[in-house]
C-alpha cells in the first residue's frame, strides 16, 4: 500500500522539489524552517526569560529574593544588620562557605556528593597550621601549596574510589566525613589547638589594602575589563548573526556590573571600626580571592572542555561516554577540585581563627555549603548550577547564621531555621527539576 | 571540517527505478560478508550478507530478536563480529570499537538519541569534539556551524541553536541528533527506531529529514519496526529472520504482505516483481 505514498518525490541530487513537499507537511507549515539566530529585541528576551522561569529554570532569581528577604527580615530585628561593620563582618563570615560551596558546586554538577569536603579542609588547614608552628616554621610560599595538594591528593584519591571501584560517593566521602575527622584529631594532637602566629598568613583571612584609592582602582579596572569583555564578545556576536542578547540588555549588565562595584567599594572604604578611635577602612583581601576563584572556575566550567564535560556528564552520563568523554577521569577531576576548594576554605578558617582548633565543626560546614550550593541555584540532580550559584548561596547561609546570632536566637532554633531553608531551596530545586524534565 | 565534503552526487547518470529513485550500482559503501556473531551458544547473526550504497536508505526489518541490534552494533563498532567481513569502500577493515567507526565515517543515531538535555543544541552536536582556540573553546565557530548543518537539513523548526535540548519536542530532538550524526563527514548514518517515540507530524518530519541525507549522498540504514515508515523512506529493504538476512529487495519490488510475510516466516509466497531480487539464505 504505502509503496505508492509519495509519487512526487524527485530523483536524488534534485534538492529543490523536496522543499516543496516540506511545505505541505504540517509541521513546517507552522514553523519557521531554519533556526532564527539572530539579535532578539528586549521585549523578547524579557519574555524568554519570563518563559524560562516558569518552565522551571529560574537562575539566580530565588537566591536574590532570598538575599533581599534575609537583609529585611534581619534589619527589622536590629538595625546593626545592614550597619558598614556587620556588613563587611557577613562577607567575612561568607567567605568560608563561598569558597567551600564552590567546590560542592562541582560535585553537584556531576550529579555526585561530598559529605568529606567540611573535615578535608580542615585538615589542609591543620598541615598548614603544623607546618606554620613550632621553632622553625616553614616558608609560606611552601605552606600554603603542600596543604592545597594534600587536599587534592585526598579528592583524588576519593574519587578513584568512586569512580574505578564504582562505590556510591555517598559512602565513600560519608567514610571520608568520619575518617578526616580522626586525622584532624591525630594532627591537632593533645592540646586540641594549633595556634598560627604567621602574620602573612592570616593576612590571607583578615588582611586588607589600607590605601583607599586602590579600592577604587582595583574595583575600577576590574568593571572596566568587564564591560570591555562583555561589549566585544555581545557585539561580535550581534554582527555576526548568532545567538546575541540585545544592545540594551548588554548595558544593562555592565551598568549593573559598574554599580556593583561601585557599592563595593564605598562599602569597604567606610570606616568599619566599632571604635571611633580607630578606624578600619579598606579592601579586604579575601573579598579579592573569592572573585578570584570565581572567575576562575566560571571560566573553566564556561568555556573549557573539562568544564563543558562536567555538565555533560551531569546531564547524561551515557551521551557523554558515547561521546567519547573519559567520564571517569572527569567525575576524579571534579571531586579533586571539589577538596581544593575546601582546602582553600581551610586556609581562609586557620587564618580568620588565628590557627586550627578541635571545635571547629567540619561536619556543620560541609553541610552549610552544600546548602548555599543548593540555594544559589545549583541542582541536587546533577548538570545545573554555575560557580557564582555558590558565592551567593554563602552569602544566603552566612547572613542567616550572622543575622540569627545578632537577633540573639537560641542555637537550637538556629539549627531548625538553618534546616527549613535548606528544605525551602531543595524543594524549589526538585519542582523546578520535574518540570524542566516534563516540558517537551 | 566542512560537512560539505561528505556530500557526494549520487544517481546522477539518472539511473532510478520506477518510484524515482536510484537503483545502487557500483561498489557498496559498506558491504558484509558472511558475518557472524554468537554471544556463548546463542547465534546471534548467522552468514550476514549486506550492501549499502551511498545515497539509498536501507531499511533493516526483523522482529524482535532477529539480530537487528546486533548487525547495528557490530557496525557501530560495539560488538566485534566473530566471523566473516567488513568491507568499506571495497577494502576489508576491522571495527573493533566506536572510534574505528567514527573515523571511518560511520555515525549511530541511538534509538534513546544519547542528548545531554542541560545542553543546548550547539553544545550537544559538538560534545565530545568541541572546537578550541587555545584553552578556550571557540563557540561563535561552533554555532555557525551548527546552524549551517540544521539549516542544510532544512526540517529544523528550532527557534534558537542557544535553548537547551529539554525544551525541544520528540521530533527536534531527533533532528538535533541527525544533524550531530551528519556534522562529521559522516558517510554512513545508521538510524535506530528514529520514529518509535514520535507523532504523525513529527514522523513525517524525520523522515523527510532521512530522504535528504540519501538525496546529500549519504547511506542511510534504517531500523524500523513501522512497515508504513519503512516504505515511506526506503529504497532498499533488508529483512533479518532469527539471525539470517532471508532478503535485501528494492522496495519498489515489494509490498507490505510480502514484508510481513518475509519478518514473521523468513520467506514469502507471492511473487516478486522483477528478477532483480536476491532472496537467499
Amino acid at each position: 500500500m504505502a509503496v505508492n505514498a509519495d509519487p512526487d518525490r524527485s530523483p536524488a541530487g534534485a534538492l529543490e522539489p523536496v522543499g516543496v513537499r516540506d511545505e505541505a507537511t504540517p509541521l513546517d507549515a507552522t514553523a519557521p524552517a531554519a533556526p532564527d539566530s539572530s539579535v532578539v529585541s528586549l521585549d523578547a528576551y524579557v519574555r524568554a526569560y519570563v518563559a524560562r522561569v516558569r518552565s522551571g529554570d529560574s537562575g539566580l532569581l530565588p537566591v536574590v529574593c532570598g538575599l533581599v528577604l534575609i537583609s529585611v527580615i534581619f534589619q527589622v530585628s536590629n538595625s546593626h544588620f545592614l550597619g558598614v561593620a556587620n556588613l563587611v563582618n557577613w562577607l567575612q563570615q561568607a567567605s568560608l562557605y563561598m569558597v567551600m560551596a564552590m567546590g560542592i558546586v562541582f560535585v553537584l554538577l556531576l550529579g555526585e556528593i561530598d559529605l568529606s569536603a567540611g573535615y578535608v579542609g580542615l585538615v589542609g588547614g591543620a598541615i598548614a597550621a603544623e607546618m606554620l608552628s613550632g621553632t622553625h616554621p616553614w616558608p609560606l610560599g611552601l605552606v600554603i601549596p603542600i596543604a592545597l595538594l594534600t587536599t587534592a591528593a585526598i579528592g583524588f584519591g576519593q574519587g578513584l574510589l568512586i569512580t574505578r571501584l564504582g562505590l556510591p560517593a555517598f559512602v565513600v566521602t560519608l567514610a571520608g566525613l568520619l575518617g578526616w575527622e580522626g586525622v584532624l584529631l591525630l594532627i591537632l594532637g593533645t592540646g586540641g589547638t594549633v595556634p598560627i602566629n604567621d602574620k602573612y598568613f592570616t593576612d590571607i583571612a583578615t588582611g586588607y589594602f589600607t590605601n583607599l584609592t586602590l579600592s577604587w582602582v582595583i574595583v575600577g579596572a576590574l568593571v572596566v575589563i568587564a564591560a570591555f569583555v562583555l561589549w566585544r564578545r555581545d557585539n561580535r556576536r550581534r554582527s555576526s548573526g548568532l545567538v546575541a542578547p540585545p544592545v540594551a540588555l548588554t548595558v544593562m549588565k555592565i551598568v549593573a556590573i559598574a554599580v556593583a562595584g561601585t557599592a563595593l567599594v564605598l562599602l569597604v572604604n567606610a570606616n568599619r571600626s566599632i571604635l571611633k578611635v580607630a578606624p578600619i577602612r579598606g579592601m579586604p583581601w579575601f573579598v579579592l580571592e573569592v572573585m578570584g576563584l570565581l572567575l576562575i572556575w566560571t571560566l573553566f566550567l564556561g568555556r573549557t572542555r573539562p568544564g563543558r564535560y562536567i555538565y555533560a556528564i551531569g546531564g547524561n552520563k551515557e551521551a557523554a561516554r558515547r561521546a567519547g568523554v573519559s567520564t571517569k577521569w572527569i567525575r576524579t577531576m571534579g571531586f579533586t577540585i571539589c577538596s581544593v576548594n575546601a582546602g582553600a576554605a581551610g586556609m581562609l578558617i586557620a587564618g580568620q581563627s588565628g590557627g586550627m582548633a578541635t571545635s571547629i565543626d567540619g561536619g556543620q560546614l560541609v553541610l552549610y555549603s552544600i546548602a548555599a550550593a543548593v540555594i544559589g541555584g545549583t541542582s541536587l540532580f546533577g548538570g545545573r548550577g554555575k560557580a557564582i550559584h555558590g558565592v551567593l548561596g554563602g552569602l544566603v547561609i552566612a547572613g542567616i547564621v550572622n543575622g540569627m546570632a545578632l537577633t540573639g536566637l537560641s542555637a537550637q532554633l538556629q539549627y531548625v531555621i538553618t534546616g527549613l531553608v535548606l528544605l525551602v531551596a531543595v524543594t524549589i530545586d526538585a519542582v523546578s527539576h520535574r518540570r524542566a524534565d516534563t516540558t517537551v | 571540517m566542512s560537512d560539505s565534503d561528505a556530500i557526494d552526487a549520487v544517481g546522477e547518470d539518472g539511473d532510478t527505478d520506477r518510484r524515482g529513485r536510484p537503483v545502487p550500482t557500483g561498489v557498496p559503501l559498506l558491504e558484509l560478508r558472511k558475518l557472524s556473531k554468537h554471544f556463548g551458544a546463542v547465534e546471534a547473526l548467522t552468514e550476514v550478507d549486506l550492501q549499502v550504497h551511498a545515497g539509498v536508505v536501507t531499511a533493516l526489518v526483523g522482529d524482535n530478536g532477529a539480530g537487528k541490534s546486533v548487525t547495528l552494533k557490530t557496525i557501530a563498532g560495539i560488538h566485534p563480529p566473530d566471523g566473516g567481513l567488513i568491507l568499506w569502500e571495497g577494502r576489508p577493515v576491522h571495527i573493533r570499537a566506536p572510534k574505528d567507526a567514527a573515523s571511518l565515517g560511520i555515525e549511530t543515531v541511538y534509538q534513546d538519541l544519547a542528548l545531554c538535555n542541560n545542553l543546548d543544541i550547539v553544545q550537544n552536536m559538538f560534545l565530545g569534539r568541541e572546537r578550541s582556540r587555545g584553552i578556550f573553546m571557540d563557540e561563535d565557530s561552533m554555532e555557525t556551524a551548527a546552524v549551517e548543518t540544521l539549516k542544510s537539513l532544512r526540517t529544523t523548526t528550532v527557534k534558537s541553536v542557544r535553548q537547551t535540548v529539554a525544551s525541544l519536542s520528540g521530533g527536534q530532538r531527533q533532528a538535533v541528533a541527525v544533524a550531530k550524526a551528519v556534522m562529521w563527514n559522516s558517510k554512513l548514518v545508521i538510524m535506530d527506531e528514529p520514529t518509535a517515540a514520535l507523532g504523525v507530524a513529527q514522523t513525517a518530519m524525520v523522515l523527510a529529514m532521512t530522504r535528504r541525507l540519501a538525496e546529500r549522498g549519504l547511506a542511510v540504514i534504517f531500523v524500523s519496526h513501522n512497515f508504513n515508515d519503512v516504505f515511506e523512506v526506503a529504497d532498499q529493504i533488508a529483512v533479518l529472520y532469527l539471525g539470517r538476512l532471508v532478503a535485501s529487495i528494492p522496495a519498489a519490488h515489494l509490498d507490505r504482505q510480502m514484508v510481513v510475510d518475509l519478518v514473521t516466516t523468513g520467506t514469502t509466497t507471492r511473487a516478486i516483481a522483477t528478477s532483480t531480487n536476491q532472496i537467499g539464505a
